[in-house]
C-alpha cells in the first residue's frame, strides 16, 4: 500500500518560494499566471494494513510529523499497488 | 563568584548542530559555569541547572526545521524539565525545535527576502523579569548576529495577542535607535519578534545567536548578558 501525501501552505502564509517560481513563469511569457505556491509530495510505503488502517496511521503520521499544523495543511491519497 | 555557585548547563547537541562548540565555550571559558554536552539519543539531563538547544542544522533541515530533532530522545526528557519549570533556552535552530515540540507557540518560515540572511542586528529587550534576561534592562538595545534562512515568526491572531497581553514577546528587532520599524525586521517575522517565551519565563527562544558575541577579541560582548543573567540567580 502506498500513500501520498500533499503537504501544502496554508491560506495567508506567506510563500516566497511560490513567490519566486511565479515571478520566472511570468518571465518565461506565461502571462495567464496569477498565483503560485509549492508544498511537499511524500510518498509513504506500508506493509501488512487494511486500507482503512492504513488511512488512520498515515493521517496520525501526518498530525504528528510530516506537516505543521500552525502553518500546513495535508491531504492524503492512498494507492493499492496493481495486482494485490 | 566562585564557579560552584554557578548553574550547571547542559548543551544539548544533534546531528548538524553546528553551534555547540561557541556556546560550549562562552559558557565554560567566558562566563566561567560548568558545562556538559549532552548527546541527542540519551535520555537524561543528569541533573543540569539549565538546557540550551544550540543553532545548527539539525538533520539537515529536513522536512521543515527542527521538525525531525524534535522526536530526539532526549527531547521528552527536555519537555519534562521544561514543564517542571527547569530552564530551557533555544538558539537559532533550538528555537525552531522548541517550537516544533510545542514548548512555544507558533512557526518559523523562509525569510521573507528568501535570502539566507548574516549579520549583525538590533534587538531591544522587552521583558527582563525572566531567568535569561534579569541582568538586563527593559529597553536596552543589543547588538547580535543572525544567521538564518527560515527565522520568520508566524502565528495565529489568537496567539499573538495571547504573547503581546502577557508581555511573552523578549525581543523585537529594532534599528539602532531602539525603534521597531518594518525596515529593521530582517526576516519579515511578525510583529518583529526575535525571541518569546512561555507564559512561565522558563522556556526562551530566540533567532539571534549571543554565543556568537560575548566576548572583546570578537568585538561585541552583547550576547554575554544572556548567559550572565542566568548566572545570576
Amino acid at each position: 500500500m502506498k500513500a501520498q501525501v500533499t503537504v501544502t501552505l496554508r491560506e495567508g502564509i506567506l510563500d516566497p518560494q511560490g513567490k519566486a517560481v511565479e515571478h520566472a513563469l511570468k518571465s518565461l511569457g506565461f502571462d495567464s499566471v496569477s498565483s503560485v505556491r509549492v508544498g511537499k509530495s511524500i510518498e509513504v510505503e506500508l506493509n501488512g494494513l487494511s486500507p482503512e488502517e492504513a488511512g488512520k496511521q498515515v493521517d496520525e503520521m501526518c498530525r504528528k510529523l510530516l506537516s505543521n499544523p500552525v502553518t500546513e495543511n495535508f491531504s492524503v491519497k492512498l494507492a493499492e499497488p496493481a495486482g494485490e | 563568584m566562585t564557579v560552584a555557585t554557578k548553574p550547571l548547563f547542559g548543551v544539548v547537541i544533534f546531528p548538524g548542530s553546528n553551534c555547540e562548540r561557541d556556546t560550549v565555550h562562552v559558557i565554560k571559558n567566558v562566563i566561567g559555569a560548568p558545562v556538559r554536552e549532552i548527546w541527542h539519543k540519551d535520555s537524561s539531563l543528569d541533573g543540569v541547572d539549565a538546557v540550551v538547544l544550540p543553532g545548527g542544522f539539525s538533520y539537515g533541515d529536513y522536512l521543515r526545521c527542527g521538525a525531525i530533532a524534535r522526536f530526539s530522545p532526549i527531547i521528552e526528557t527536555v519537555i519534562e524539565f521544561a514543564r517542571s519549570g527547569g530552564i530551557v533556552i533555544g538558539i537559532c535552530n533550538g528555537f525552531q525545535i522548541l517550537l516544533e515540540s510545542g514548548l512555544l507557540p507558533g512557526a518559523l518560515i523562509g525569510n521573507a527576502s528568501r535570502k539566507f540572511i548574516c549579520r549583525n542586528v538590533y534587538v531591544r529587550v522587552e521583558r527582563n523579569n525572566i531567568p535569561a534576561t534579569d541582568g538586563i534592562e527593559k529597553g536596552e538595545i543589543l547588538e547580535i548576529p543572525i544567521a538564518h534562512h527560515d527565522g520568520n515568526y508566524i502565528c495565529d491572531a489568537k496567539t499573538m495577542a495571547e504573547l503581546e497581553a502577557n508581555g511573552r514577546i523578549v525581543l523585537r528587532y529594532c534599528d539602532e535607535n531602539g525603534d521597531v520599524t518594518p525596515a529593521s525586521n530582517p526576516n519579515g517575522s511578525m510583529g518583529n519578534i526575535a525571541g518569546i517565551c512561555n507564559a512561565e519565563g522558563n522556556v526562551f527562544g530566540l533567532m539571534p545567536h549571543p554565543e556568537r558575541c560575548a566576548e572583546t577579541l570578537l568585538g561585541n560582548t552583547d550576547g554575554r548578558r544572556f548567559f550572565e543573567s542566568l548566572c545570576s540567580r
